[in-house]
């Protein structure tokens, strides 16, 4: 049998034979829409710049020539110079690891502190629902960018402050989504079937009901990732990200906006990078919410 | 003793009194139906005892022992339910071996690795589907994990409801010699909650007709065959039924 | 018989998935007069995507075809969309399982009714009034006005298939189709709404099709069976002679149903190599 018959079987028989099967199809699902395509080259195309940056870089990040500064693209300096002489897309390279540390932190705290949040939340009901929801509430109405300066301001500038603020303001969202999944199948015949085999509410929550709305804020992330990166990006803009010299990419657009007008790259290549990253996981959030929204059909 | 002893049972949800004045005694090892149409609260009675619903008052015992609003492992142990709908009473991202291994590991029970082929195989569940998902079960193989998963903790008392409602018709006759068959090799005793008479007549020993939250008649399964019911409501459900029946 | 108000020869219904086409109607044909027709079959047996066919609900990817589809002057497989219209509802009618899912939630019942008369006669609005309340009392409804007036999560379930019915019928179409009519009613209610479907096809001279697993419901109400089994019909027979039906799968139906004075130990399961060929 082949390794593609392997995983698609119609009757696996092991779990793990099972698992990767259903990966499997998730894969060749997504592999269908070509935006999602894109979506994932650009990112995977991230991680390997960030993974292998001093392979990509040509020159230093952090040291630069000052008789060289803002020059125009060249065959030397692929994006220019700027304004002290460091080549842009060597920055651009090391900036991309920023990029993916903050983008992963927010998501590994926001997204499962949501997740947990909601989920409880929509389970118990009553009082724990109503105190959950209302202290999501509270985060959800300020202004998201606002309240990270205030807490970067307060904390003092630097990446990890400016995660952390940046995953305060967006877990709400999460919980949201991860509530109204809950609520969906609190009074689900499985569940009730669960509850009655003796499992405590903790049981219930984590092995029955987290997995049911795990689908709905992969895909919010997903999406979600454009925003933090221009949250993020914002933050640097405003000095209060990324301190320099780190070749964090909004920190790189403000240094710019100086030389807007006559040496646009400077400002405009971090730009596009931003850009391009931004749309890479619209897509695949777009293509995943396709494939894995149990709604539309998609059966994993 | 009696498997389940129900006295003036009420129950409620939120401010309608759906199940009024419940008085019933069921005997171990008995198969015993619970009939009506929608709105008689058949199902709700059921829920009552297992601990779903929790806003009745009256007494419920289960052997002797009186039953609490909340779900504890000893009452799972001693009691479980076949639910209607095969499609809604599986966790859709579950294997069959993940749910039925649930059970046992809530309760502690090791060797999942034999136990659960070998429940498989007592309700007629073909081995190759132990890693399937639900979405890959026909109505019929859905129902059989579901009846397997119930049996796992290798309890009494089995309550159904409608357990073969949704089911097609050469589907419901294999799940009910199933039911019939692990009855007498397990001596459980069954509640079956159902509106359709004919499954009582196979399954059940006696059986109670309900209309509008009360209990009208209780019978001998013989009065339903020889269409000898007593209660207007309850003769009047049995001719609609007949009319209906070859 | 007169000239048969619809008359199919070889429908067939195919889909295309990942692995092939697959045909979930294979090669159905029938004909229709002013009758009861009854189609009986399982989930997977096709019965509802006959029904479906012949009014052109099976939208792409679906391909519907059949050597002929023959209603009144034409053939409904040839006239384009715009003349299909004009059928639906107006010759063909179709009253489908659950009033809880068929009804618009947001309109009321009145307007619901009004509209299937609106879009196939222009009429005065006072007079549509009086057509829907007149048909509300045909079906049974007491208190008519009142019920005009209402929304249908305000109505029973058995008042919502009599509202669905009304709606299906008021434009006094040919033929109806039902669909698991009385699936979602309880027993007591099922036999009022069979008659009132009765009186109603009957008084008017139309041919229903009636579309149920239920095979003792149908052979107590319509005049004609067709069994069918994984998209062919296997059994066609008239309804009082059921018990002398031929096909081991017809056969195996009847005796898998449990009686009301049950005394088998077991009932016998259907074996489906009797008749299997794939």
């Amino acid at each position: 049998m082949s390794t593609r018959d392997w995983l698609l079987t119609e009757s696996p028989a092991s779990r793990m034979q099972a698992r990767l099967g259903r990966s499997y199809r998730v894969m060749l699902a997504l592999l269908h829409n070509p935006l999602a395509v894109v979506g994932a080259l650009i990112i995977l195309t991230l991680v390997v710049l960030a993974l292998f940056a001093p392979w990509f870089a040509t020159h230093s990040p952090y040291s630069g020539q000052l008789t060289e500064r803002l020059l125009p693209p060249s065959a030397e300096y692929w994006l220019g110079t700027d304004e002290l002489g460091r080549d842009i897309w060597s920055r651009i390279v090391y900036g991309a690891r920023i990029t993916l540390v903050i983008v992963l932190l927010v998501a590994a705290i926001a997204a499962p502190l949501g997740l947990v949040i909601g989920a409880i939340s929509g389970y118990f009901g009553g009082w724990t629902d109503r105190i959950l929801m209302g202290i999501t509430d509270i985060f959800l109405s300020m202004p998201k960018l606002i309240l990270a300066l205030a807490f970067v301001a307060a904390l003092g500038p630097g990446i990890e402050n400016a995660v952390i603020a940046i995953a305060i303001t967006s877990w709400p969202a999460y919980a949201r989504i991860a509530r109204a999944e809950t609520l969906t199948f609190r009074n689900a015949e499985f569940i009730a079937a669960i509850r009655l085999q003796g499992a405590s509410a903790a049981r219930v929550i984590l092995r029955h009901i987290l997995p049911l709305c795990s689908s709905s804020v992969i895909i919010r992330v997903t999406l979600d990732m454009a925003g933090i990166i221009l949250t993020a990006a914002g933050l640097g803009f405003l000095g209060l990200g990324a301190q320099p010299p780190l070749p964090e990419w909004g920190a790189m657009i403000s240094r710019g906006r100086v030389f807007i007008l006559d040496q646009w790259w400077v400002a405009t290549m971090p730009g596009f990078a931003i850009v391009i990253v931004s749309l890479g996981f619209c897509f695949l959030g777009d293509g995943l919410r396709d494939v894995l929204d149990p709604k539309g059909g998609g059966k994993q | 003793m009696s498997a389940i002893s129900l006295r003036d049972l009420d129950i409620a949800y939120g401010d309608t009194r759906v199940v009024e004045g419940i008085d019933l005694e069921i005997a171990e090892g008995e198969s015993f139906g619970l009939v009506g149409e929608s709105g008689s609260g058949k199902s709700t009675v059921l829920r009552a005892i297992t601990g779903l619903a929790t806003e009745w008052t009256g007494e419920i015992s289960l052997y002797g022992t009186p039953r609490g609003r909340t779900i504890d492992k000893r009452f799972a142990a001693l009691c479980q339910m076949v639910f209607q709908d095969p499609y809604g009473s599986l966790h859709p991202r579950q294997t069959v071996d993940a749910t039925l291994s649930e059970p046992l590991a809530i309760h502690g029970i090791g060797d999942a690795d034999r136990r659960v082929p070998k429940m498989m195989e007592a309700c007629g569940l073909d081995p190759r589907f132990r890693f399937r998902l639900p979405h890959q079960l026909s109505g019929g193989q859905r129902q059989r994990v579901a009846i397997a998963r119930a049996l796992m903790l290798k309890p009494k008392l089995l309550l159904l409801d409608e357990p073969t409602s949704a089911l097609d018709v050469s589907v419901q006759a294999e799940i009910l010699n199933l039911l019939k068959r692990l009855r007498k090799e397990q001596g459980l005793t069954y509640v079956l909650v159902t509106h359709d008479l004919a499954v009582v007549s196979f399954l059940c020993d006696r059986l109670a007709v309900m209309r509008q939250g009360r209990i009208v008649e209780v019978a001998d399964i013989a009065a339903l065959k020889t269409r000898s019911m007593k209660d207007p409501y309850s003769r009047e459900l049995v001719e609609k039924s007949a009319s209906r029946l070859t | 018989m007169s000239a048969p108000l619809l008359d199919v020869r070889n429908l067939r219904v195919r889909f295309p998935t990942a692995t092939g086409p697959v045909e979930v109607v294979r090669g159905v044909s029938f004909a229709l007069g002013r009758e009861r027709l009854g189609i009986v079959g399982e989930s997977g047996s096709g019965k509802s995507m006959t029904g479906r066919s012949i009014l052109r609900l099976i939208r792409r990817p679906g391909i519907v075809t059949a050597d002929r589809m023959r209603f009144e002057d034409s053939d409904l497989l040839d006239i384009s969309e715009r003349e299909m219209r004009k059928v639906r509802g107006a010759r063909i009618s179709m009253v489908m399982q659950d009033p809880k899912f068929s009804l618009n939630p947001v309109i009321t019942v009145g307007d619901q009714i009004g509209e299937a008369l609106a879009v196939h006669e222009r009429l005065p609005r006072r007079q549509i009034r009086r057509r829907v309340v007149e048909m509300l009392e045909a079906v049974q409804i007491r208190d008519p006005e009142r019920v005009f007036g209402l929304y249908p999560h305000e109505v029973s379930g058995g008042m919502g298939q009599r509202i669905m019915i009304a709606m299906m019928l008021i434009p006094e179409p040919a033929i109806l189709i039902a669909d698991e009519p009385t699936s979602a009613l309880d027993v007591s209610v099922q036999g009022e709404i069979l008659k009132i479907i009765d009186d109603l096809i009957t008084s008017k001279g139309m041919g229903l099709i009636f579309i149920s697993h239920d095979l003792n419901l149908v052979s107590a109400f319509c005049d004609r069976i067709l069994v069918m089994y994984r998209g062919e019909v296997v059994e066609e027979c008239k309804a009082s002679e059921l018990a002398n039906a031929s096909h081991p799968y017809t056969r195996g139906l009847i005796a898998s149903v449990p009686r009301l004075d049950e005394t088998r130990e077991e009932l016998p399961v259907l074996d489906r190599s009797q008749w299997e060929t794939r």
